[in-house]
């Protein structure tokens, strides 16, 4: 045996292509667009952040003040916010609306993609594509005969006129996430599953959904979110105060008549955005890795 | 442990039949391989034994039981796959114990079971593990092990070591075929390569485009194809054919080949002169010999691998194999002459390609001629 000379190499390199890309390159292709795509982004937070802590004088003119930064910091907007309307009680509403819906739209979502995916009928495709079809239909066309459903059924002004109606774009939505997630799952590990004499339903629950946990998780995150930000059908169903969403309540209760109260406005859109920015870092690697795809053994 | 007969198998998807109506037995305790290239429908039978594809026609019986109609956990087989498919959320332990957990076996029959199966394969120390941090070698043991636990009727495998790399399937054959010597269930084993389908196989069931070509023991299978498929498919480096005419010359019957190549034949084969026939010989039963001998051939490639020779030759027009054991020191561009051994001589049919039986009183080949 010889001895091999040990390695001499003193700058260790990241492998790949990276070689070929050098720090102008780099900044030009990679950091600038991104900088510019995060201004973007962030930008219209940062705004909506600011004018909740300006007092309205400061909101509305820039003489002796700032427009991009605040000069004399404020409580007085999420004050009135918070204890002048019924804010804290549409958050409520809107996280029992939104978790009810969503976790309906997935429960329903999980057996229409499993069945459409999985078990091979004739027509499944054709099924699964009614089922894209129906989540092209704009709410604003179908509000109107929903309405009257709701009306028929006596759910006007009550959360359930949410909580049922919301399903008809989120499980057309949850079901075509979802199918496309149950693909990546092989199907020798079902046929398999069959062999050691499990039923479909034992397949779904000890097999199928413990794969597809980051797949539930990105659909439930849109679902969420597709739910906590509905404004028609929170806006057309609902009438009383206390029944109201947050997205509809902020803006029918803070806009009174020509006057727009800009600072608890932009309050209750920050922290309305707050659980869903929560649940998408909480979620975030189950998100991405779902985003990314396929089982892998 | 039980036999399982198909009778008249036939499988259509759609209007597109890919199994004509197939007759195999497979006895008791037997292990079977189907072998055929890719599309023949071996995979489809064996998927078809295991319930997991619907039987068109003809009956499928598993132990006496006619079991078109019952769903594959009411079989009692257990199955293989080729991509092992274990359960990636599953530890390897909760792998095995899958199907007994669906019995509703208690905890001390699971355990017991599990590690009786895991010590058979040596898994012990990788029961912890999720299938992920398994070598390739490993995720086949333990899908083995998933199968073995439930002391099935019938094992299936369907082509189980093709995604293990050249050196680890030559071991886990022997592995696969010790533990079925060990264990004695009924196994039918699905592969595309025929040189697992000869080692592995008590009886060999070779398939094409639907149909069986031959049953019998790999020997037997390859000592005496039955038609010229069975001759060119089994066997590697493949079986060297000639198209050619039966014709007597100076006295002495041989195959003129469609150029004007003479080959050599045993006398007394009792095959009528001008008949068209496709001369077999394989590579190995041809010998080094003096000009003159047999017939020549032009030295195309030389392929040494170390325990043969292997020679691709230019004979008659077409590619010809030739296998030395000893070493020579060939060139390309030489012209060599070879001499077949006459009693491994096949002849086939030219129009049915089916094997002309011939009466070859001095052969001193064994014979393999049980069912």
């Amino acid at each position: 045996m010889t001895d091999r000379p040990a390695s001499t190499t003193k700058n260790a390199d990241e492998g790949g292509t990276d070689y070929l890309e050098t720090i102008p390159y780099r900044v030009v292709a990679v950091y600038l667009p991104l900088g510019v795509f995060l201004f973007v982004l962030l930008f219209p937070f940062y705004w909506m952040t600011i004018a909740t802590f300006k007092s309205n004088t400061e909101l509305l003119t820039t003489e002796g003040f700032a427009a991009l930064w605040i000069v004399k910091f404020t409580f007085e907007n999420v004050e009135r916010l918070l204890f002048q309307t019924e804010y804290p009680r549409w958050l409520v509403n809107t996280l029992f609306v939104t978790f009810t819906a969503t976790f309906l739209s997935l429960f329903c979502a999980v057996f229409a993609a499993y069945a459409i995916e999985k078990l091979r009928y004739s027509g499944a495709r054709l099924v699964g594509l009614a089922i894209f079809l129906a989540y092209l239909v704009p709410p604003s066309i179908l509000f109107i005969p929903l309405a009257t459903i709701i009306f028929k059924f006596g759910l006007f002004d009550t959360p359930f006129a949410l909580i049922l109606t919301y399903p008809t774009f989120l499980i057309p939505f949850c079901t075509w996430l979802l199918m496309g997630y149950f693909r990546s799952i092989p199907y020798e590990l079902e046929e398999c599953a069959l062999v050691d004499g499990a039923t479909r339903f034992q397949i779904l629950r000890k097999i199928i959904l413990p794969l597809a946990v980051p797949g539930l998780i990105s659909a439930g995150i849109f679902a969420f979110t597709l739910s906590w930000n509905e404004y028609l059908y929170a806006l057309v169903f609902i009438s009383s105060s206390e029944v109201k969403t947050a997205p509809v309540g902020v803006v029918t209760e803070l806009i009174e008549g020509d006057v727009y109260r800009w600072g608890s406005l932009m309050a209750g859109a920050l922290f309305g955005s707050i659980p869903v920015a929560f649940l998408y870092s909480f979620f975030v690697q189950h998100y991405v890795s779902s985003m990314t795809g396929a089982v892998k053994e | 442990m039980a036999s399982v007969v198909a009778r008249n198998v036939v499988k259509a998807f759609g209007s597109t039949e890919v199994l004509h109506g197939i007759d195999v037995e497979i006895p008791d305790k037997a292990f079977v391989v189907l072998v055929g290239p890719s599309g023949c429908g071996k995979s489809t039978l064996l998927r078809m034994i295991a319930g997991l594809e619907k039987v068109t026609a003809g009956e499928i019986s598993i132990g006496g039981q006619v079991v078109n109609n019952v769903p594959p956990k009411q079989r009692n087989i257990a199955m293989v796959f080729q991509n092992y498919a274990l359960y990636p959320h599953m530890k390897v332990f909760e792998n095995m114990a899958f199907s007994l957990r669906l019995a509703k076996a208690s905890d001390e029959i699971v355990q017991e079971k599990v590690h009786a199966a895991a010590d058979a394969l040596n898994l012990r120390e990788y029961l912890d593990r999720y299938p992920r941090q398994l070598s390739g070698g490993q995720r086949q043991r333990v899908a083995i092990g998933r199968a073995m636990v439930r002391d099935p009727q019938v094992f299936l495998f369907d082509e189980p070591l093709s995604n293990l790399d050249a050196k680890l399937r030559v071991q886990m054959r022997t592995e696969l075929k010790e533990l079925h010597q060990r264990i004695g269930g009924t196994s039918i084993y699905v592969t595309h390569d025929q040189i697992e389908a000869l080692t592995m196989g008590d009886r060999i069931v070779v398939m094409r485009d639907g149909y069986v070509e031959q049953v019998g023991s790999p020997l037997e299978v390859y000592d005496y194809p039955n038609n010229i498929f069975v001759a060119s498919f089994i066997g590697s480096p493949a079986m060297n054919l000639f198209a050619g005419t039966v014709t007597a010359k100076d006295g002495l019957s041989i195959v003129l080949a469609d150029d004007g190549t003479v080959l050599p034949l045993a006398q007394g084969h009792g095959v009528s002169d001008g008949r068209r026939v496709v001369y077999g010989i394989r590579p190995e039963y041809l010998a080094l010999s003096k000009e003159g001998q047999g017939f020549e051939t032009e030295v195309v490639v030389v392929e040494p691998t170390g325990a043969d020779i292997l020679v691709i030759g230019r004979t008659a027009g077409q590619e010809l194999r030739a296998s030395f054991h000893d070493r020579h020191d060939f060139r390309p561009g030489q012209r060599i002459w070879l001499n077949p051994r006459l009693d491994t001589v096949h002849l086939f049919d030219q129009e049915t390609t089916r094997r002309l039986e011939l009466d070859e009183a001095d052969s001193d080949l064994p014979r393999f001629r049980a069912v």
